[in-house]
């Protein structure tokens, strides 16, 4: 793997100019390389990843298994891409299994959401089915533990 | 009544030195907002896996004593690890000992093979315990001094040199804590020639095996006929983040593991069992987060070594451990006063090399065992500081 881009997955928060002192490279090299390496989709962007109950009163997930019927031609792509075009829609997902496409829909409330999959989703040709699971509560966010887990006060800070 | 209670203490601990660790911590403690690279241990978590071996082993009531040797299983697990790894061969029934940590080896070892006025080379700037452990074994002590100009290896004519009649051991610890030095193969074969000509026993610890950056670490046991006298200490706390958890294992002939086993029966009966649980796992399962940590050290090691180097503090390229070894003599400064003023001026600590023998003179220890963030902002302040010196 590019050496920046493991220097992104192990550490976040660095400046590109710390980036380019940590690599020994000029900061304009870093970001070209970061350019590159979104032009060529690699990287896809810089969100933040927010806590789930951050303005948790605004809005709701759902899961949504879809079972789609496939096509001749493309197989379940036409519909997948589809499906993903809808703004409401923030991840899809290709499963194998009981049922074919992993949608997570948000929604400002449930109401919202159960209307989005009523009138948009489950309406579209070639949607067999669809089934609604609400998210409740996080633990894990992306990587992110959401138990506490701070720094350890006993840890001495000098040690031989 | 006579109020002087020190009259209690035994005249070989009261002759003990007090570590400058020890010292210099208890500045740094009081200090919450400094950055400390005076840490020897690894800023990782244990992976969780091997936490979660812990509890669970909790939940099914491990909680008893083992064998003084350690779990069977845990010793067939260092059979096959250090078999895998250095290409060794112990038998885990009568070969391998588990201690409480690499500093219980160590002392365990000393204790069994050293006899009131057996001497000891060791090569210095070196860990704080061994000179101290050699004395509390009533051993003596001898140095042998590790320079720059070597990167820090033990130099075999050096050896040579500081050897005296009445050598029975030679403590070897590469990749060596506080320089990064590594032994590489043409001065280990020398070493071990050296060790066969004056039958000195060969206590190494290698805790640091597997946090080698360069080629592969390799074992002095391994080579043709050292192994009947070389005693392979090793133990989880580096490379597997668990320093807390105090495994570590004692790998030799079955006569030396079976006197360290009676000093360790009395002293230690046994590591705690939770531990060796978690530590079967890691040696199990561990080898991904090792190597992930690895290699977040290595190029943190690049980046701190480069920096020093810039800022004008020359600094080798450790091979092996967590830290970096910079020269500090051109600023004029004793590396005491350097480690003081950097504290109070800039708020970075960093354990000046005399913490670790008189050869350390003119060198700090930095650890980067510390985030990127942190580090590059000491490397700044330690920019800044030099800038002030002028
Ligand atoms: C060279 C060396 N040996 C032994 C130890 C102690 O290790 P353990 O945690 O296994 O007792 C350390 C810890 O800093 C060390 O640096």
């Amino acid at each position: 793997m590019n050496k920046l881009l493991k220097l992104l997955l192990e550490s976040e928060n660095l400046s590109t100019l710390q980036m380019a002192e940590i690599l020994g490279l000029e900061q304009a090299e870093v970001e070209s390389e970061l350019e590159k390496l979104k032009a060529e989709k690699v990287l896809l962007g810089w969100r933040p990843v927010l806590h789930p109950n951050v303005d948790a009163g605004n809005h709701v997930r759902a899961l949504i298994e879809v079972k789609i019927s496939p096509e001749r031609e493309g197989g379940f792509d036409r519909m997948g891409e589809r499906i993903s075009r809808f703004d409401e829609v923030e991840t899809c997902y290709l499963m194998s299994g009981g049922y074919d496409l992993l949608c997570v829909v948000k929604g400002a409330n449930l109401h919202d959401v159960a209307a989005f999959v009523s009138e948009k989703l489950a309406t579209i040709e070639g949607v067999l089915s669809t089934v609604t699971h609400f998210l409740l509560r996080a633990y894990k966010e992306q990587g992110y533990y959401l138990g506490g887990e701070r720094g350890d006060p006993d840890k001495p800070a000098i040690s031989p | 009544m006579n109020e002087d209670t020190s009259r209690f203490v035994a005249r070989h601990v009261q002759g003990l030195p007090c570590s400058g660790i020890r010292e210099f911590f208890s500045i740094v403690s009081k200090m919450p907002d400094a950055i400390s690279l005076g840490i020897g241990e690894p800023d990782f978590h244990t992976p969780w896996r091997i936490r979660e071996a812990a509890i669970f082993a909790l939940e099914r009531g491990k909680t008893s004593y083992t064998d003084n040797l350690g779990l069977i299983q845990l010793r067939r697990a260092i059979s096959d690890y250090v078999e895998e790894h250095f290409g060794l061969g112990y038998h885990p029934e009568n070969e391998i000992l588990v201690t409480t940590g690499v500093s219980e080896g160590l002392d365990a070892a000393l204790r069994a093979f050293i006899n009131p006025g057996d001497k000891a080379l060791y090569h210095e700037p070196c860990y704080v315990a061994y000179h101290p452990c050699i004395q509390l074994s009533h051993g003596l002590g001898v140095p042998v001094a590790t320079s720059a100009e070597d990167q820090f290896s033990l130099n075999p004519e050096t050896l040579a040199k500081a050897w005296q009649p009445g050598c029975k051991a030679l403590l070897l610890n590469f990749p060596t804590n506080p320089t990064g030095g590594v032994l590489e193969a043409d001065s280990m074969a020398s070493v071990a020639r050296f060790a066969e000509e004056k039958d000195l026993l060969i206590i190494s610890d290698e805790i640091y095996a597997e946090l080698s950056y360069g080629q592969k670490h390799r074992s002095i046991a391994a080579l043709p006929g050292m192994k009947e006298r070389v005693l392979f200490l090793h133990g989880v706390s580096k490379a597997f983040a668990m320093t807390g958890f105090r495994i570590g294992f004692a790998c030799g002939p079955a006569p030396l593991i079976e006197a360290m086993t009676s000093v360790h029966q009395y002293g230690m009966l046994c590591a705690p069992i939770v531990s060796q649980e978690a530590a079967l796992e890691a040696l199990r399962h561990g080898q991904e987060a090792v190597e992930s940590m690895r290699q977040q050290y290595l190029r943190r090691r690049d980046y701190i070594v480069r920096r020093f180097n810039e800022i004008g503090l020359p600094c080798h390229l450790p091979k092996g451990t967590f830290y970096a070894f910079p020269d500090i003599r051109s600023t004029g400064l004793s590396e005491e006063q350097f480690c003081h003023r950097l504290l109070k001026e800039q708020k970075v600590a960093v354990v000046p090399g005399t913490a670790f023998g008189p050869s350390g003179k003119g060198f700090v220890r930095a650890s980067f065992a510390t985030g990127y963030d942190l580090l590059i902002e000491a490397v700044s302040r330690i920019e800044q500081f030099l800038q002030n010196l002028g």
